[in-house]
């Protein structure tokens, strides 16, 4: 069976994101001074093959632990698990 | 004292292997080349991992390099005491495989930096550091857009109370502050070294600092002590 999930990819709350406050600078030009804050992240989405969605997404997790990930500066998150 | 072989790892997107070959042989080593899809060190006595953009900085700089079947030598040879120096992307593709603490993320002002910076010496207990004294400074350029060193707060304690930075960004002097600190690293944190001091990482760029012909020679001394390492073998 084949599976997709999508992982995001976020850096840790605590963790200065220039490229996010550099987007949030660029706001109030466009006319939306109300916005407090931007964060950028990754998103990867892994398509795999698997016996079934539980152990598909284990892998998924381990994928994003060993590799996806740098648990020193970013946390993540798998989103969304379908088959196909 | 015989000529100490220094290898030097090519990744895909490596751009400053030939340049740090080029160091090894201008201070009087020997200059061997490593490829990184190949498992085997050549029986070098130390190892550079150099600065670029390995497979293009995806995903996070040295990432991936931080796999390549290269580094499982390299990681065996650093835990037998092996001298291992990773400048630039090397410093990043050490701290990504756990041999050095924290990781480096964009710099604080988001741009590329491209010049020449000062470096304080903080340890003589390095391979890189063996020859210079605590407090002395180092003129070399630094050219990188992740650089600024973060690690969670357990690491930093562990770093500063072992004395594991190696030099700091400073003054011509010295003096360690925010003005003197390109690119935001915690502590100023320009180098820094494992507990057994075989093992350096820095983003500043000591062989492009070795000819005075083309600019500073702040990076003499690293390459001197470096090489001294290497020829006194594996302890």
């Amino acid at each position: 069976m084949r599976y997709t999930f999508e992982v995001l990819v976020s850096l840790k709350p605590g963790l200065a994101d220039p490229q996010g406050a550099a987007v949030a600078s660029a706001l109030p030009a466009l006319g939306w001074s109300n916005v407090t804050q931007v964060r950028v992240g990754k998103h990867v989405a892994v398509t795999l093959e698997a016996g079934s969605e539980e152990e598909a997404r284990t892998q998924v997790e381990a994928i994003a632990r060993r590799l996806l990930a740098n648990p020193v500066i970013e946390e993540f998150r798998i989103v969304a698990g379908e088959a196909g | 004292m015989r000529a100490p072989r220094i290898g030097v790892v090519t990744f895909p997107g490596s751009l400053d292997d030939r340049d740090a070959l080029r160091a090894v042989e201008t201070m009087g080593g020997v200059g061997v080349t490593l490829w990184h899809a190949v498992p085997d060190l050549q029986g070098v006595d130390a190892v550079i991992l150099p600065g670029g953009f390995s497979y293009g900085d995806y995903l996070r700089c040295g990432a991936i390099a931080r796999f390549a079947p290269v580094m499982r030598e390299v990681e065996a040879f650093a835990r037998r005491g092996g001298p291992v120096v990773g400048i630039c992307n090397g410093f990043q593709i050490l701290c990504e495989a756990g041999l050095l603490p924290g990781a480096l993320i964009r710099n604080r002002g988001l741009r590329f930096i491209c010049r020449e910076v000062w470096l304080r010496i903080e340890t003589s207990r390095s391979v890189l550091t063996a020859e210079l004294e605590p407090g002395e400074t180092l003129r070399v350029p630094i050219k990188h857009g992740e650089g600024q060193w973060v690690a969670t707060p357990e690491q930093l304690a562990r770093v500063e109370a072992e004395g594991l930075v190696v030099a700091r960004y400073s003054s011509p002097t010295g003096v360690v502050d925010e003005a003197w600190n390109p690119n935001g690293s915690t502590g100023s944190v320009a180098a820094l070294r494992n507990e057994r001091g075989n093992v350096v990482g820095l983003m500043p760029h000591p062989e492009h600092a070795v000819d005075p012909d083309v600019g500073p020679t702040g990076g003499q001394p690293l390459f001197a002590s470096l090489l001294a390492a290497a020829a006194a073998g594996v302890p």
